[in-house]
């Protein structure tokens, strides 16, 4: 019974942990999928995590909070936009701009409105959500059923995500769009509106991935505390193959390396502990070995789009 | 007959370039209108007026005789106007049945209803005779089958007007009379065909009227039946176009590149040379047939260095090709025209004279101790663009500035002047207008003719003919026979780049009979 408890916190913390690094690859693939290649998850992530502090600390409701962390990640979105699709400005150096924003105002907007004091305010941050019944069943309920409610809407959005690419008109569009833009405006689809929309729209999912960093995994903002969770969505991304299913399964088996470590850690076992904190890394390293040579990314993704 | 489609009065000006000119055109219900011109005459200009892409400077448009006007192709096809591109327009990894629906808007607001789509598909493809299977994969489909799919999404959106932009392009002979089948099948039931195209003798066989633009201007329009090719060259270009060419007899030579069973693997071991072997001899030019991507810029990379071959040997006067770097293969003798002129062939972004002296930069003539001279420079590349008619403003010009025909005459200029004994040629003149193309054959001559051995990679099966002494025809990386122009028809060389081999081809005594049974088994009766 020791083990199945063991077992059930590892899978609930794993899936907990999974959930920022699940919702910036969901965004990232709709945005790849239209052909934009945004290596600004980063930036927009460290921005959303202010931004739903702020949010949650004046009004009081983390929802308010995780509504802020959203409008900034649809305004860093646009900004992206702009430069990339009607400016057609080089993505990868925009999205580069866009990490360094995210570091230097995230940072500077915090000691603006909070202070350099050392003392933590108290926010209202997100609870567990015990569902009823499912989350009662012993081991299942600890294991899945007894989460924050971003989990699950993060862990729903998969299949809504996979459904809208595949299986509907829409999806259809915008996945040509990021194949062959010139065939996509031949059949009278706008390729601009389509990729801004994609990009606003997945900024929006990144930015949740944000909030939720500093407003359910934590209870406040701190500097550079999205450490990297943005490239390794970059990264789930395409150990996923521009899947949501994917990148579900990327997302929770990167996170199972360092849930690993923390829980190997914590039990003071005998082997040292460098060796625990590699697991992560080395784990990343098989699944990138054994998975990237197959992903075929989407035709032209990172290349602007000029009618004519 | 009625005007389905006229165009009145059009010009297109782009900033300093007037691309059409006061162009007029009139295309009937169920006929093949052809538009004939050089390159740079404006066809594709006026196409994209017509599907919506541009927008005329002036001008009217008429459909039906009413007068109508669009900005987006969403417009242009809503009158009914449906354009097949040169370059397919489709998604690879996409089935054809998504293909088709991508921008539609009647398969389901919510969820994309793909099975009675695949049906209504599956039915155009069988009234108008086209074989296509609505859930296979784009990727997996032929070069011919593609372009049925591009017809089929044409007509699947209520297309009566096709636009065919050099169909022809990248078809075998046989694909090309299977495509002019389902051209007449379509103008039998009503529809119309603007069909654009270089190769005259197409044009001859499949229009019924003929519009011809010189410099972005009518010509004017001609009943096929008046004309034959010779006339229909002269129209376009302006001028009487040589189409036989001299050739000196040469006794027996040596060989100069000898290849023996050159093999290379690709991934998923798939062969992509399959025991290769060719020998060119001094004074001959040995043309490889074939449809694009069955092995023949492998072996041109393999022979120039670019690649590494699996196995297998090639030698070119005792030098190992196979073992040695491009820059030991360029200076000793040989030149290589590669394949894309814009990719490959030149640096568009740097002037004429520094693309000329690319080969040979690091020699003596052109400087010393690292230095480039500037006069050196200066003179050898004003001479070759004097010696090759090179249409520029001058050495300083950038490549990317000059028109497709101009930059090959650079690539030309710079591989014969240094004086080649092995010339590898890859598609030459593809894309080219017959002016140059002729420009461009005469110098390849000129070369043999003096004794430099020529390997002639292209898919233009008149080119081959025309100019080699010897065909080798390659399919999936094989050579499927080697065959004197004289000795062969075009029905033989089509039969072997579709994949039969040689003796296959011989072995029945009327082979011209055995050709049109293929023919006829892969065409559907009318």
């Amino acid at each position: 019974m020791d083990f199945l408890n063991t077992l059930a916190g590892w899978i609930a913390t794993d899936l907990r942990l999974a959930t920022p690094l699940l919702l910036a690859g969901l965004g990232l693939v709709i945005m790849n999928r239209a052909g934009i290649l945004n290596i600004g998850a980063e930036g927009t992530m460290l921005i959303a995590t202010l931004m739903a502090v702020v949010g949650s600390y004046y009004s009081g409701s983390v929802w308010i909070g995780m509504l802020f962390a959203m409008v900034s990640g649809a305004l860093v979105g646009f900004l992206f936009s702009l430069l990339t699709v009607t400016l057609r400005a080089n993505q990868v150096v925009v999205g580069a701009a866009i990490n360094i924003l995210g570091s230097g105002l995230s940072a500077t907007l915090f000691r603006i409105l909070f202070g350099v004091s050392s003392n933590v305010p108290l926010i209202d941050v997100f609870q567990p959500l015990n569902i009823p019944i499912l989350g009662d069943i012993p081991f299942f309920g600890t294991a899945f059923f007894q989460q924050m409610p971003v989990v699950y809407i993060a862990f729903l959005m998969v299949p809504m995500v996979s459904y809208y690419l595949f299986r509907t008109q829409s999806g259809l569009n915008l996945r040509a769009v990021g194949e062959n833009p010139k065939a996509a405006d031949t059949l009278g689809i706008s390729v601009y509106r389509t990729q801004y929309a994609a990009i606003v729209i997945g900024s929006m999912i990144i930015a949740m991935g944000g909030a939720f960093m500093s407003t359910g995994l934590t209870k406040f903002f701190s500097e550079e505390m999205v450490s990297g969770r943005g490239f390794i969505a970059l990264a789930a991304v395409i150990f996923g193959r521009y899947k949501p299913r994917g990148v579900m399964f990327a997302a929770i088996v990167f996170m199972a390396g360092t849930v690993t470590a923390n829980t190997l850690l914590a039990s003071s076992s005998q082997i040292p502990y460098q060796f625990l904190t590699m697991l992560p890394y080395i784990l990343t390293v098989i699944v990138l070995a054994t998975f990237a040579r197959s992903a075929i990314a989407p035709a032209s993704l990172g290349k602007p789009y000029k009618r004519g | 007959m009625a005007n389905v489609l006229e165009m009145k009065n059009i010009y297109k000006i782009f900033p300093g370039v007037v691309a059409n000119a006061d162009v007029n055109l009139e295309v009937r219900k169920g006929e093949v209108h052809t538009l004939l011109g050089e390159n740079g005459a404006g066809k594709s200009t006026l196409m994209n007026c017509l599907c919506g892409l541009y927008r005329p400077t002036s001008g009217d448009i008429y459909i039906d005789g009413k007068q109508v006007e669009f900005s987006s192709a969403k417009g242009a096809m809503a009158m009914g106007i449906g354009m097949v591109h040169q370059h397919f327009m489709l998604i690879p990894t996409m089935t054809v049945t998504e293909n088709i629906l991508i921008g539609s808007k009647d398969y389901g607001a919510i969820r994309l209803d793909l099975k009675t789509a695949a049906n209504k598909i599956a039915a155009l493809a069988e009234q108008y005779h086209m074989n296509i299977d609505p859930n296979a994969k784009v990727g997996d489909l032929s070069v011919g089958a593609r372009q049925r799919v591009e017809i089929i999404k044409a007509l699947f959106r209520g297309a009566r007007i096709l636009i065919l932009d050099e169909p022809t392009a990248v078809l075998t002979p046989q694909e090309t009379a299977e495509l002019f089948l389902m051209i007449r099948s379509l103008t039998k039931n009503g529809f119309s065909v603007l069909f654009i195209s270089h190769k005259l003798n197409e044009v001859k066989e499949i229009s019924d009227r003929v519009t011809v633009l010189r410099q972005g201007r009518t010509f004017g329009t001609y009943d096929i039946g008046e004309c034959d090719a010779c006339d229909l060259a002269r129209l376009m270009v302006g001028r009487d176009i040589n189409f036989t060419i001299e050739r000196k007899e040469q006794g027996d030579t040596r060989g100069i590149l000898t290849i023996e069973n050159l093999s290379l693997d690709c991934e998923g071991g798939k062969k992509t040379l399959d025991e290769v072997s060719l020998t060119v001899h001094a004074g001959e030019i040995l043309g490889i047939a074939g449809v694009d991507g069955n092995g023949q810029s492998e072996l041109v990379e393999c022979l120039t260095g670019l690649r590494k071959a699996g196995s297998g040997k090639a030698s070119f006067r005792n030098m190992d090709l196979l073992s040695s770097s491009t820059r030991t293969i360029m200076s000793n003798g040989v030149s290589h025209i590669p394949q894309d002129r814009q990719k490959t062939g030149l640096v568009m972004q740097m002037t004429l004279a520094e693309n000329i002296i690319l080969q040979d930069y690091y020699r003596p003539a052109f400087g010393k101790g690292g230095m480039i001279s500037r006069r050196s420079v200066e003179e050898y590349s004003d001479r070759l663009i004097h010696d090759f008619g090179v249409k520029t403003p001058g050495r300083e010009e950038l490549a990317q500035n000059l028109s497709g025909g101009n930059q090959q005459k650079v690539i030309i200029a710079r591989e014969i002047s240094r004086k080649p004994e092995l010339l590898i040629a890859m598609h030459p003149t593809r894309g080219l207008d017959v002016g140059a193309i002729e420009y461009i054959h005469k110098k390849i001559m000129e070369e043999r003719d003096a004794g430099t051995g020529v390997l002639l990679v292209s898919t233009e099966i008149e080119e081959i003919m025309k100019l080699s002494d010897r065909v080798a025809v390659m399919y999936e990386g094989r050579v499927m026979g080697i065959v004197r122009p004289a000795e062969t028809t075009v029905q033989e060389l089509g039969l072997m780049m579709g994949g039969m081999r040689q003796g296959d081809v011989n072995c029945r005594a009327d082979q011209q009979a055995v050709a049109d049974e293929i023919l006829q088994n892969d065409i559907p009766a009318e």
